[in-house]
């Protein structure tokens, strides 16, 4: 056996490794890379462009063919997007209403998926039905009375047309609910036994155990909220309220020409979506395979 | 109520029934102030919005002023437009495609990555980072880079000797340019989810039909494929749920466009309630689509029970 010589710490990682995988020997160069690099490269090659031509200039873009390759860093479609566009402020809407919307989901998530997983009270089953029925409903099908009921609060073309409806997700709370259903309860009950109100035992003994799954409520929330187009469309008609998506769409259809403008718009317009991920990968690609597993 | 723990040091008196009454009184109420706000959200934009939509869609209604009940006529009119039965169709056509290639691409992609060759993370982060890109951003980005006179893609094709080609201007391409963008973006989310049931195969499975003399395609054929039916069974339904409802991407590359070539049952429905003022006719659409993806939904479900029958009768 090899894991008898190999040091205790080693050891116990490799022991969540299964043992035949750890007998082959590493192969120098596996043939399947042959397949594999030029396929990520196929990934790869839209966003490398993407980058490029967001520091090219126009008269690089515009000649024919078009240069594959930029001359030099031209920072120009940046200086525009950042001084005459309006993109600044789309890029503060947009985190306004992603911030708003991810707090507000773990917030609200939390404590109503915490009511429907420890406490009893008359109604609990009914609420939870119609929690988990409405996860089924599309989008199409409640946009024209959503727009209605904003419309009737005054919020159109606001911010909060944007942040309300989402203030609170059902799959936040069914998320939530089916964690803290897998925490034992004997903590809970002590500290509940002692006195504590059901508030204080949620936010000191159950969300920190529940990190997890407020990560997942949390990437998938600020993922959706950022990246979606058609609510905004629907909603906000001024171009001071736009957030990024629908500014960067528009100043495409204005723009037809300033290719590399528009390319530094999108490139502002993903950055951070890009930089969360990269940063915070392993929880990313978990959140979006576990929440799809269970669905 | 909770079961209590009993206690183990003090023997107290024995528990007083009022307190506790009271207790759970307080609790109802304490569970109630919880749970309102999402309620509150659930209630009034979904649920009432539902009945709301159907009630809609038995009205011609502009938005603005008071709505006329015309009963059935808005779905009779569906039934004889054009526009529609073409958005049907683009929707199914892009469905069709997307789907079983995504899935495909997916599955092949994740066996390859499921090897131990290094670079591994590397290829996986490549192939999954456009999923988190907004369609706005793809869409934009595919624009430019399929444009027809100032695109690389031409470009590229011009160097290599091929002519000039339309892609989302040309209305026998636009739909499947489209298809090809999303599985550029899409492909990543089943390879992912592929790789995290393939390392769920249980090792001992594989030993034991290795000892047994199974080859490499026997272990795929009734080792691994069986254990990824139910994996498979949710992407094929995720996937045509999300490509039955594709709008941003439409919306940002082509709007419907070339001739109609890519409307698809959203975008209808987004252009009769918002920018041509018919919103009861947007919200029978609407209706017509969330009933066809009930009906998707209801037949993998049951084409899952089947199966999973079909497994337990096997394995007794």
């Amino acid at each position: 056996m090899t894991a008898t010589t190999t040091r205790p710490a080693t050891a116990n990682a490799v022991a969540t490794r299964p043992a035949a995988v750890r007998r082959r020997p590493r192969l120098p160069f596996s043939p399947w890379h042959l397949l594999l690099a030029p396929l990520a490269l196929v990934f790869a090659v839209p966003l490398v462009w993407l980058v490029l031509s967001s520091v090219m200039s126009n008269a690089e873009i515009n000649r024919f063919p078009p240069a594959l390759w930029p001359s030099g860093v031209d920072l120009g479609g940046y200086r525009y997007v950042l001084g005459n566009a309006m993109f600044p402020r789309w890029f503060v809407n947009s985190l306004i209403v992603s911030a708003v919307t991810v707090a507000a989901n773990l917030v609200f998530g939390s404590l109503a998926g915490y009511a429907f997983a420890r406490m009893r009270f008359a109604g609990s089953r009914v609420l939870m039905g119609l929690m988990l029925a409405t996860m089924a409903v599309p989008f199409q099908l409640t946009m024209i009375p959503t727009f209605l009921v904003m419309k009737k609060l005054g919020l159109i073309d606001t911010l909060g047309a944007l942040i309300v409806p989402s203030l609170v997700t059902p799959f936040a709370v069914f998320l939530l609910r089916q964690f803290f259903l897998s925490l034992p309860r004997e903590l809970e009950e002590a500290a509940w036994i002692d006195g504590c109100s059901r508030l204080r035992v949620l936010w000191r003994i159950v969300l920190p155990l529940s990190r997890p799954a407020l990560a997942t409520v949390a990437v998938l929330t600020f993922l959706t909220t950022w990246n979606d187009l058609t609510w905004p469309l629907i909603a906000i008609n001024h171009d001071t309220q736009y957030t990024l998506q629908l500014g960067l769409t528009t100043f495409q259809g204005q723009h037809h020409t300033q290719w590399a403008a528009v390319m530094a718009g999108n490139v502002i317009t993903v950055l951070p979506v890009l930089l969360a991920f990269l940063g915070a990968q392993k929880t990313f690609i978990q959140s979006i395979t576990s929440s799809g597993l269970k669905g | 109520m909770p079961r209590l723990p009993r206690p183990i040091t003090v023997e107290g008196p024995p528990p007083d029934p009022r307190p506790l009454r009271r207790k759970r009184r307080r609790e109802t109420g304490a569970a109630w102030a919880f749970v309102s706000p999402a309620v509150l959200i659930v209630l009034g934009l979904s649920i009432v919005p539902v009945v709301w939509s159907l009630l809609l869609s038995f009205q011609a209604s502009d938005l603005v002023t008071p709505s006329r009940w015309v009963g059935l006529d808005n779905y009779r009119a569906l039934a004889q437009d054009p526009n529609f039965s073409q958005a049907v169709r683009n929707t199914l056509l892009y469905t069709v495609l997307y789907v079983p290639l995504s899935l495909l691409f997916g599955l092949a992609l994740a066996m390859v990555l499921n090897r131990r060759i290094r670079f591994v993370g590397l290829y996986r982060t490549l192939i999954f980072v456009p999923f988190v890109l907004s369609a706005t951003a793809q869409g934009v980005l595919f624009s430019f880079i399929l444009d027809p006179e100032f695109g690389a893609a031409n470009s590229v094709l011009h160097r290599l000797g091929v002519s000039s080609q339309g892609f989302l201007s040309d209305p026998s391409q636009a739909l499947l340019v489209l298809v090809a963008i999303t599985l550029w973006s899409g492909t990543g989310f089943c390879v992912v989810v592929y790789l995290a049931a393939l390392q769920d195969v249980p090792q001992s499975l594989i030993e034991a039909a290795r000892l047994d003399g199974a080859g490499r395609r026997h272990l795929l054929r009734h080792v691994t494929m069986p254990t990824l039916t139910p994996v498979t069974v949710f992407l094929v339904l995720w996937q045509a749920i999300q490509s039955l409802q594709v709008f941003d991407l439409v919306y940002v590359t082509t709007k419907g466009g070339p001739l109609g070539s890519t409307t698809v049952i959203v975008y209808f429905i987004w252009e009769q309630a918002f920018k041509n003022a018919t919103a009861g006719y947007g919200a029978s659409a609407a209706y017509v689509l969330a009933v066809a993806l009930g009906l998707v939904a209801g037949a993998v479900r049951i084409v899952r029970r089947r199966g999973r029958h079909r497994l337990e009768g096997a394995r007794s």
